[in-house]
């Protein structure tokens, strides 16, 4: 039995303590040991970006990363991107723009546009290109996705600068749920 | 993957006591892009994994005109474009740095994990070896500088002994009116692994428009990254003009070794080294021009 190891760290605002095996990637850390399943395993190969999440504000793939390499580090989900029942404008954006379809890309590209966003918040659509350049998605054909982005970018200069839209999120549905990384999930 | 046992150590020395205790058993770990894959599947096997990250030396990022760039070998690519001097001094290695994988990858993904990765297509390399770039290695029976060059044997084999840790990146702060340039061959705009790569650099006499220095390296296009030096060579003394190029392009392609598969044939590969490294030293030659204010 291999020993296991205590990795604190501050996920989503919070202090987490928790104990992971050396072997565990930061991905199965989240998904199996934090039962935050939101981030999705895509390719395990650092490819596709389903599992993108954001490390010490930069966007990583968390099935690259160990959970013992996440000491100290302050890191944000997808569950960490809605502000209690308040969607981020990325979110709402992706909704009206039809940015997502079956939802398993999409916590991994909204962790990446909001990497983006935090870093540049005026981006050039081909910016934004490039920053997803990361992540796959076989259903939107990606210009949905832009747009949607290229929209979450101006709304968040003009109106409201924390981020958060003030629409309260809507009845739940199969959008929102994978929007939250709360989608129901057989692990 | 199988289990591991993962340590931090804080020190070149204590690293290098882990790594020497554990011989093959220890595989040092930077950013994990190439390794952890490598775990997952199988083909390395380390019991140890020595986490790299955490000791300045290898962390940091130090330019000076007078002593050069010391590039730590577990800098992310990341910090490597985001770093001014890195940008105005090394806009060559700079921009292999910003095309390897994506931003997710860039951000955790170190040079000198690319290097010791020992990948024949690796991009950061070819700009390495452009830059005259030394390794800085040490070890049980001490340290050694290894001109880039000669490091990597052949694929995913470099001469880093068992117990050797990667500790620095040396080069030197440029010459006035040099710089450096790399391209590489994909057949999208980004995430692909090169089928050519060609890293270049140039230091120039502009009085009379004649090279006085030049180092031309090529990736992808044999078992090892690949100093073209007769190419290099022949264009020092020269006036950088159509001609110089031309020759300096046709030696280049006689060195390249490239093999046929689903990424291009050996044919095309050829081809293709010839037109980058035109490009390449064409570019680090307009740089170099404008690089007057150094």
């Amino acid at each position: 039995m291999v020993k296991k190891v205590i990795v604190e760290a501050t996920i989503n605002g919070d202090p987490v303590e928790l104990l992971c095996e050396p072997r565990q990637s930061l991905l199965e850390v989240l998904r199996d040991e934090l039962d935050m399943t939101g981030s999705k395993e895509g390719c395990l190969t650092g490819d596709c970006g389903a599992c993108t999440v954001i490390v010490d504000g930069r966007a990583v793939c968390s099935c690259l990363m160990l959970g013992v390499e996440a000491a100290g580090t302050t890191i944000t989900t997808i569950e960490g991107l809605a502000d209690g029942a308040n969607l981020h404008v990325l979110q709402q954006k992706f909704l009206e723009h039809a940015g997502l379809q079956c939802g398993i890309c999409t916590p991994g590209f909204l962790m990446s546009a909001k990497a983006l966003l935090d870093h540049n918040p005026k981006p050039t659509e081909p910016e934004i290109r490039y920053a997803l350049a990361g992540n796959l998605c076989r259903c939107t054909g990606y210009d949905k996705i832009v747009k949607a982005v290229v929209d979450a970018a101006q709304t968040m200069l003009t109106g409201a600068g924390s981020g958060h839209g003030t629409v309260p999120r809507q009845s739940p549905s199969e959008a929102t749920s994978a929007m939250l990384g709360k989608g129901e999930e057989v692990k | 993957m199988h289990a591991i046992t993962y340590e931090s150590p804080k020190t070149i020395a204590d690293a290098v006591k882990l790594l020497a205790a554990h011989g093959e058993k220890a595989r040092p770990l930077s950013g994990g892009t190439d390794l952890i894959i490598q775990l997952r599947a199988g083909t390395r096997r380390p019991e140890y994994v020595v986490d790299v990250k955490s000791i300045p030396e290898l962390s940091r990022i130090s330019f000076s005109l007078q002593h050069g760039l010391h590039l730590g070998a577990a800098v992310s690519c990341i910090e490597i474009y985001e770093n001014a001097d890195m940008r105005h001094y090394y806009p060559g290695l700079t921009e292999a740095a910003h095309l390897i994988g994506s931003l997710q990858i860039q951000s955790r993904a170190s040079v000198g994990g690319n290097l010791c990765n020992g990948s024949p297509a690796g991009d950061s390399t070819p700009a390495l070896i452009a830059l005259g770039a030394k390794a800085r290695l040490v070890g049980p029976k001490g340290e050694r500088v290894v001109p880039v060059e000669t490091f990597i044997t052949g694929p995913a084999r470099t001469v880093l002994q068992p117990g050797e840790l990667l500790i620095e990146l040396l080069i030197d702060a440029p010459a006035p009116h040099s710089s450096d340039a790399y391209l590489r061959f994909i057949p999208r705009n980004e995430m692909d692994i090169a089928v050519v790569g060609v890293g270049g650099s140039i230091t120039l006499d502009l009085d009379d428009d004649r090279v006085v220095d030049a180092r031309i390296a090529l990736g992808a296009v044999g078992p090892t990254p690949i100093f073209a030096a007769e190419a290099s060579k022949s264009l020092i003394g020269k006036k950088f003009d159509a001609a110089a190029l031309d020759n300096a392009a046709r030696l280049a392609t006689s060195v390249a070794t490239p093999i046929d598969d689903m990424r291009g044939t050996a044919e095309f590969r050829r081809h293709i080294v010839g037109v980058l490294t035109r490009r390449v030293l064409t570019t680090a030659a307009e740089r170099a021009r404008q690089s007057e204010q150094r």
